[in-house]
């Protein structure tokens, strides 16, 4: 059989072209989220269609919290390169000079200042005044209630009793100097939805999303991948090799892996359509407390 | 089996085998955009909660979710807890903004709103409606049909939506009485007959114990027709784009290099191929298609929703905004419009008031030149009023900076459909949708004369301009006017004074002092003195003008250099103090109300030109230093 993208997913991939074309035309200075993760090769793979043949009129951004797996961070010099993409990369200072650890400072301490105060840092930086994300609504709760513009204020955060309506394709890009907005073109899409996508385009993404034999410690029944040797091990643990893969990507020792035997992206499909739990299950983050993503984005988090 | 696998691979694997054949299954399947809406506690965020688990769409560890957010063990569902997404909604245990949800049966695939029901989040209401086909409306079997049921028909109706289900909810706590439901479906009908709905299905039901969601009731033997699901799978909606006259709007010009210029932008509705001739609106210029640019390659032929990239067979103007359109299928095009506006902002319409219009990829200001009437939503009458509170329809004239290039409403939402954004705040205060151009904006054109500005203004030897006293009243504007033409009439310089009091005897004495009367007011004192100031003249203008937005308004009538903004300076206790006729006495007795510092707002400019703090200085002195400026400024 051959591939072809279905009617559907056609409607969505025009739809976030015009969402990207819209956005690249009314602000000054966009640029683009680049984390690595599928939901990023998906964004991207659409921003080099959108604005054809003309290269995407913005930069990439990622934030290094410095704790992102190897392969990760392999993965993205590869695509950078191969793509010619103008990649920018940002670390908070801070955090490199106090040794910010997910590890020894807790994953809530981490995110802030490696994650939120980062992207604030580098946005502020950049002068940007959009940037784009790869946000998806289906894919935790306060997300679902997420505009496609998402206002922040000069403090970057989210005001969600205070969301701009947005009606039809229309979308309102006033501010004032110094706010900024948050752009999500893949609102719309499901999980499924972009892995589909990635199938039927030919999308490359992170070897992590592809189950393999890995070294792995159980911890609170997360099961957590020794990527390097920064990662203390508790009395007792010793890594064993698991037939893991990762459903979504984060700093390392805060995303959990899942059993799984699925090495390709119909296996992954296929995983994904008989699984009972949800793709954020594995982020250690999300699950401080009933929220905590909510809580998260109004601070600036994306 | 390698984990990159090549593509069109001759040895498929089984998954790949299965992933196809789903795939092509699926794709006949269609997609239906719904919303569900109707009053606080109906059952809205239970029901989707409902449709979601019993269509198995909800993942193990969200339903742990939504037990453990209820603070409790409980085994029972809380369904409302899996879409209130917000810390706020699920404190207050209610919706406060649209969440969608995406879930897909064999038959068909979902996307769905679902809005809130509190008057006061309306506005996410219509988010939520604007981009869907099809509403299900809940109504609590206990509490019928409520002003908020009403509201919501009104909004869907309005937003062009002609197909609901009218979802009776809560049949479990009547006892599934069947002649209750009647009276519902009676009273709703006779109250929603001038809303134009082509097809209302009633479906009793229970949202919380799954009665008629998507098994068909055990309760209701008395009901014959299909379950809410079934209706949804089967329902036949859609607007047809594809048969309709070709629409692409400009959004973004494609210039990589000197050898290609394209327009990416999107096909509204209609079709259009490689060799067919458009025409460019507004410029009217008629060009061909050579080609049609997409990333994956060019395409023959484009058509409704696609994304693409035009290039024409000349090289011609064309602007981010402009509608590309076939010959003999053109577009409207007029600076003045009849539409429906919903408003959305605390801070009520104003007629006159200049805002920022978004339609598709135009943007301009435009003003309400009149309210027509508003609409109650409760029994559809036209209401007269002179603004537009907070989620209130009306349907207005509006007059736009520049010409719009646009259909109706009724017949292309995409080229039909506008925001008003309020240019201070930044804020989406409306949403609008075009009933028809007024043929006023093409018959009235403006008179070119052959002696211009510059013409009189060498002849005067003197560079026209207003000079804008805002101010408090009692603060010295007229005073300090007064003494300024005095001062430049004896310079031989050629003046008019413009003063609140004095055009309120003649021009604006039909005005009150209402905020919307106030807009109006500073809008045709600032039309006259730009005559004026065609005319040549030094005017000076001595107007409380209170609000940012219409000293805005008046700035933007004139060219750069010529408006001077000179905030008069005095403290509200010294106005008072001095109170030259006994206004704030009377304010502060409460016989006059809407009175400016008192009772009604004074926005104090933020960048005046000029700024004259009166306290310490006498009107000559005063007048002093505004000559010394406009001399610095090259004015005299």
């Amino acid at each position: 059989m051959k591939k072809s993208l279905s009617t559907y997913l056609r409607q969505l991939e025009a739809e976030s072209i015009h969402i990207m074309r819209e956005a690249a035309a009314e602000f000054d200075k966009p640029v683009l989220l680049y984390s690595i993760g599928k939901d990023s090769s998906v964004l991207l793979h659409l921003a080099l269609k959108a604005f054809y043949p003309s290269r995407p009129p913005f930069p990439l951004l990622h934030i290094d919290t410095k704790w992102k797996f190897r392969e990760m961070i392999e993965f993205r010099d590869r695509e950078a390169e191969r793509l010619k993409l103008d990649l920018r990369v940002h670390t908070n200072p801070q955090g490199i000079r106090d040794q910010i650890s997910p590890i020894t400072h807790g994953s809530a301490l981490h995110t802030d200042i490696m994650k939120t105060q980062a992207l604030k840092q580098a946005l502020g930086e950049g002068g940007y005044d959009a940037a784009f994300g790869g946000a998806r609504r289906d894919e935790e709760k306060s997300r679902a209630k997420e505009r496609i513009y998402s206002f922040r204020n000069s403090s970057h955060n989210w005001d969600p009793k205070r969301q701009r309506p947005e009606l039809w394709r229309l979308v309102n890009s006033h501010m004032a100097p110094g706010e900024s907005m948050r752009v999500f073109p893949l609102s719309n899409w499901t999980e499924l939805d972009v892995w589909t996508y990635i199938y039927l385009e030919d999308i490359p993404v992170v070897p992590l999303y592809f189950a393999k034999e890995r070294p792995i410690v159980e911890r609170d029944g997360a099961l957590i991948m020794v990527d390097d040797d920064r990662l203390p091990l508790n009395e007792g643990e010793t890594p064993e090799m698991r037939m893991v893969r990762f459903r979504t990507l984060g700093c390392y020792p805060l995303t959990g892996a899942v059993e799984s035997t699925a090495t390709t992206v119909p296996e992954i499909i296929e995983e994904i359509v008989q699984s009972r739990s949800s793709e954020r299950q594995g982020r250690v983050i999300d699950h401080d407390q009933a929220g905590s993503m909510e809580k998260k984005k109004q601070e600036g988090y994306f | 089996m390698t984990q990159l696998k090549v593509v069109g691979d001759e040895t498929e694997t089984d998954a790949e085998a299965r992933l196809l054949s789903r795939l092509a299954a699926e794709e006949g399947r269609g997609l239906l955009r719904f919303l569900t809406c109707g009053s606080v506690d109906d059952g809205k965020s239970t029901l989707i909660g409902r449709l979601l688990v019993d269509s198995q769409q909800v993942y193990d560890d969200q339903l742990q979710g939504a037990r453990r957010d209820a603070r409790g063990d409980s085994e029972e569902i809380d369904f409302s807890l899996l879409v209130d997404g917000l810390q706020a909604e699920r404190e207050q245990g209610i919706t406060i903004d649209v969440a969608y949800r995406y879930f897909s049966t064999p038959r068909r695939k979902f996307i769905v709103a679902d809005t809130p029901g509190h008057v006061q989040y309306t506005r996410n209401m219509a988010t939520g409606a604007s981009t869907c086909d099809f509403a299900v409306l809940l109504v609590d079997a206990r509490n019928g049909v409520l002003s908020q049921t009403r509201r919501h028909a009104c909004i869907v109706s309005l937003l062009g939506i002609k197909k609901i289900a009218v979802a009776v909810n809560k049949m479990d706590l009547i006892g599934y009485d069947e002649k209750r439901f009647d009276e519902i479906a009676d009273d709703f009908n006779a109250f929603a007959a001038p809303l134009g709905f082509e097809d209302v299905a009633f479906i009793p039901l229970s949202a919380l114990k799954g009665d008629n969601v998507i098994a068909p009731s055990a309760h209701m033997q008395w009901y014959h027709g299909p379950t809410l699901m079934g209706h949804l799978e089967t329902v036949q909606v859609g607007r047809a784009a594809k048969a309709q006259p070709f629409r692409f709007t400009v959004q973004w010009i494609n210039r990589p290099h000197l050898d290609f210029r394209g327009y990416s932008g999107t096909v509204s509705s209609g079709a259009i191929a490689v060799g067919e001739e458009v025409v460019i609106h507004p410029s009217g210029k008629r060009v061909s298609i050579a080609r049609i640019v997409t990333g994956d390659g060019d395409l023959e032929r484009a058509e409704a929703g696609e994304a693409v990239t035009l290039v024409f067979t000349e090289e011609v103007d064309v602007s981010r905004g402009d509608i590309i359109a076939k010959p003999e299928e053109d577009p409207s095009n007029a600076d003045q419009v009849a539409a429906k506006l919903i408003w959305f902002d605390e801070e009520p319409m104003l007629p006159g008031r200049s805002y920022a219009l978004k339609c598709g990829a135009q943007e301009t200001t435009a003003t309400v030149s009149s309210l027509k009437h508003k609409l109650n939503v409760d029994n559809l009458d036209h209401v007269a009023g002179k603004t537009l509170e907070l989620n209130e329809v009306g349907a207005c004239n509006l007059s736009t900076g520049r010409p719009l290039t646009f259909d109706p409403y009724s017949s292309s939402p995409e080229t039909g459909s506008f925001l008003l954004i309020d240019r201070l705040s930044n804020l989406t205060v409306a949403a609008g949708m075009i009933e028809f151009g007024l043929r006023r904006a093409t018959n009235v054109k403006w008179q070119e004369l052959s002696i211009d500005k510059g013409a009189r203004s060498v002849l005067k030897g003197q560079k026209p301009c207003v000079l804008w006293f805002t101010g408090l009243s009692g603060s010295g504007k007229s005073t300090i006017a007064n003494m300024m033409e005095k001062r430049l009439h004896a310079m031989g310089r050629h003046t008019y004074v413009l003063d609140g009091d004095n055009v309120r005897h003649g021009l604006n004495k039909d005005l009150g002092f209402s905020d919307a009367d106030r807009v109006e007011n500073i809008r045709r004192v600032a039309e006259a003195a730009r005559l004026f100031v065609e005319a040549g003249l030094i005017v000076m203008v001595a107007f409380i003008s209170p609000f940012r937005s219409e000293r805005r308004m008046a700035r933007e009538l004139f060219d750069d250099g010529e408006f001077l903004e000179i905030f008069v300076d005095t403290p509200l206790e010294l106005c008072e103090q001095r109170d030259p006729k006994g206004l704030y006495k009377k304010a502060r007795a409460g016989l006059i109300t809407n009175f400016t510092g008192i009772d009604s707002d004074y926005e104090k400019p933020e960048a005046p030109d000029f700024d004259l703090p009166t306290r310490n200085s006498t009107p000559e002195e005063l007048s002093e230093k505004l000559l010394t400026e406009l001399r610095r400024r090259g004015i005299i």
